[in-house]
């Protein structure tokens, strides 16, 4: 049995998502964009689906677009914004953003525009005061997370919009990690433009959304057919938009559940701090969605914890290193400005609707003994801190 | 998930030779360690040896490793392959007689032995009382995460050696010999470093000689002659400018220069583009300003 704890990094997709999908998959094969009424009633689908994912964002059916993903949407909107206002050549974001957008701005910075990284404080929380000052009227366009994925730390998107507004600005926000974990409703807010992503929400992948809001001037990314409305050129992924609207009504049903969520990481959370030494939780202080901790286990990292809990049959993940293929510490963390002693041994724990308390009563288990072995082989280990501290280390600069 | 051999998850699961070795204060026998990496980096490793003296031979062998699962291997690893050798014997091993006893590692943990090979070689040198430059500014940044090369040490290895090309850059330092995913990253540092010294020299060259040695960039401090000043202009465009344009599809090229106005002609993309007054503003007009003189004003003819 796996016990799966890395549903920031993909989610399950539900029964009941899977059997709303599988008559697409089969007899219903009809493209919706042919002419005849085989083809049709496949359309009908889309519609609903439709429906149902703008019903969980409090938006309109007409500002939906389906596409492949989050990376499509943000790759969109950030597209999508800037040729809203050519005359315009700056752009901000923050420094803890997924790739999807920090790669997006690099790419355009080297063609002239300018972009304004935000930092973030030790609890990974954003200063408005220092986007108010970043804010000029050659600013096209604010993109931020709704929700940091590794650290669940929630930003205030509300304000951010209203400042973004106020400046004449587009407010893209990527809410891959947070629809369907906190209540959403675009109707009554600043948000232009937002990007969402099935497979974090327990649909399938390779399916995602873009809200427009109505009246913005649009232009497509892809281009080559009149698929939603000439909006996002290409045959439609059928199966993945029906089990994208099916799983947006299930979000919409569990947000009134997600406390429970909360209950078993905060049992999570209590349970590491209060039985292994030299633990942390990262962005603890902020705001958080409720499936998600960050523990930073000092002295030990993090891949080498993961490949142990990978033994015991738990999937977690960890910002560090050698899982992403990289040495450089989490990008995020690094923002942060946490202690290296912590940058490399954070290890995230994210949960969902399907997680047990037995789940989390395991980890509890075998935690401690996984810290103690890393721990042991450590020449950083608490003995030795004075190591780190002759090296100037103890503290990230 | 890296797919490691069945020799390195055993190592890392049931590692051996894990610790610290106490000095016995024994005749005859030394204890000493070699240490490289950070915890900045990521990875590091402590290599403890006991040494007899009089056979210059290693009679014992510990690790303390910070690190990755394939560090922990390669340092367990490291422990059994030197145990009971001469330390000249010892220094002939290399990180790839380390990697073969794994059972080979993933290139992009390649560094994870490369580390062990230099701990040994630390240890070593540090018994034989032998200095081992080293470089703080190593810690920072990785660039090439196979062999743990900052990009501090490759901008170094560059400058020290003159190095023009990332194949030479590999040779010396290893990065991007791995699974070469940061060759580009290698070839834009190489890029930014030529592009510093062109900058550099662009200015000096029209600026009178006897000015040289207090010649302060971005722009000449004494006055310039007209042909001096058009020169000059004309390589920042060449140089600091057309590349940006060329790459939307536009481009620019010098018209005349009367006084300190500029007169240029945008091409392509940029000709047709309803932000062209912000592109003679922001992506022209400035960097002229920024590196030729302060007072220039460019116009589209």
């Amino acid at each position: 049995m796996v016990t799966y704890l890395d549903n920031n990094a993909t989610t399950r997709t539900d029964p009941d998502v899977l059997a709303a999908m599988l008559p697409y998959l089969s007899e219903l094969y009809g493209n919706p964009s042919s002419m005849h009424s085989f083809g049709g009633q496949v359309g009908a689908a889309i519609e609903t689906a439709r429906e149902q994912v703008a019903s969980l964002l409090g938006a309109e059916p007409t500002e939906i677009i389906f596409n492949s993903c989050g990376s499509e949407g943000n790759n969109t909107a950030i597209h999508a914004a800037l040729a809203a206002q050519p005359e315009k050549r700056h752009i901000i974001t923050t420094a803890v953003e997924h790739p999807a957008i920090l790669a997006v701005c690099k790419h355009l910075e080297k063609r002239g525009y300018q972009v304004t990284y935000l930092s973030v404080n030790s609890r990974g929380e954003l200063d408005l005061m220092e986007l108010e000052a970043a804010m000029t009227g050659g600013t096209a366009l604010v993109t931020t997370m709704y929700a940091n994925n590794e650290t669940g730390v929630i930003f205030p998107v509300e304000q951010i919009g209203a400042i973004a507004q106020s400046y004449g600005a587009t407010y893209h926000v990527d809410a891959v990690q947070a629809v369907g974990k906190v209540p959403i409703n675009l109707a009554t807010s600043p948000i232009d433009l937002l990007t969402l992503s099935g497979h974090k929400l327990h649909a399938p992948k390779g399916i995602g959304a873009l809200y427009v809001r109505k009246g913005f001037r649009f232009r497509p990314f892809l281009l080559g057919g009149h698929q939603e409305r000439g909006r996002r050129a290409g045959t439609h992924n059928v199966p993945g938009i029906v089990g994208l609207g099916k799983a947006a009504e299930l979000a919409q049903i569990h947000l009134a559940h997600v406390q429970r969520e909360a209950e078993l990481r905060d049992m999570l959370e209590h349970g590491i701090l209060t039985t292994i030494p030299d633990t942390v939780v990262n962005g603890g202080g902020a705001p958080r969605l409720p499936n998600t901790t960050n523990i930073g286990f000092k002295y030990i990292e993090g891949e080498a914890i993961l490949f142990m809990l990978n033994r015991e049959g738990i999937c977690a993940s960890s910002g560090s290193a050698c899982t992403s293929g990289s040495l450089d510490p989490s990008h995020v963390l690094t923002a942060m400005g946490l202690p290296y002693t912590i940058l490399h041994g954070s290890i995230r724990f994210s949960l969902s609707r399907y997680t047990t308390e037995a789940e989390i009563r395991q980890v509890l288990t075998v935690m401690p003994e996984i810290v103690e072995r890393l721990r042991a082989l450590s020449p950083f280990n608490n003995d030795q801190v004075e190591w780190l501290q002759e090296r100037d280390l103890a503290v990230a600069t | 998930m890296w797919d490691y051999s069945e020799k390195v998850l055993e190592l890392f699961y049931n590692p051996i030779n894990q610790g610290t070795i106490d000095d016995p204060q024994e005749p005859d026998v030394a204890v000493v360690y070699g240490e490289v990496g950070s915890i900045a980096c990521g990875d590091a490793l402590r290599l403890h040896l006991k040494i007899q003296q009089s056979t210059d031979s290693i009679l014992d062998a510990r690790f303390q490793t910070f690190g990755c699962t394939s560090a922990i291997a390669s340092s367990s690893a490291l422990t059994e392959i030197i145990k009971g050798k001469t330390l000249d014997e010892a220094l002939h091993i290399t990180n790839q007689d380390i990697a073969d006893f794994l059972g080979g590692l993933p290139e992009a943990k390649m560094h994870c032995s490369v580390m062990g090979q230099e701990a040994l070689e630390a240890a070593i040198y540090k018994y034989r009382g032998i200095e081992v430059e080293h470089h703080e500014d190593d810690d920072g940044t990785l660039v090439c995460t196979c062999y743990g090369i900052s990009e501090k040490k490759i901008r170094r290895a560059i400058a020290e050696n003159r190095l023009t090309t990332v194949e030479q850059v590999t040779n010396y330092v290893k990065a991007g010999g791995g699974c070469g995913s940061c060759l580009a990253d290698i070839e834009d540092i190489l890029l930014d470093i030529q592009h510093s010294a062109e900058s550099v020299k662009v200015a000096p060259t029209l600026t009178p000689e006897k000015e040289q040695s207090t010649q302060a960039l971005p722009y000449p401090s004494t006055p310039l002659t007209n042909l001096q000043k058009i020169t000059l202009i004309q390589q920042v465009i060449d140089t600091e400018v057309r590349p940006l344009l060329l790459a939307d599809g536009g481009d620019v090229s010098l018209h005349d220069v009367e006084g300190d106005r500029v007169l240029v002609k945008l091409q392509g993309a940029c000709g047709s583009c309803p932000s062209s007054t912000q592109t003679l503003k922001y992506a022209i007009e400035a960097k002229l300003k920024d590196l030729v003189l302060p007072s220039l004003i460019v116009e589209a003819i």
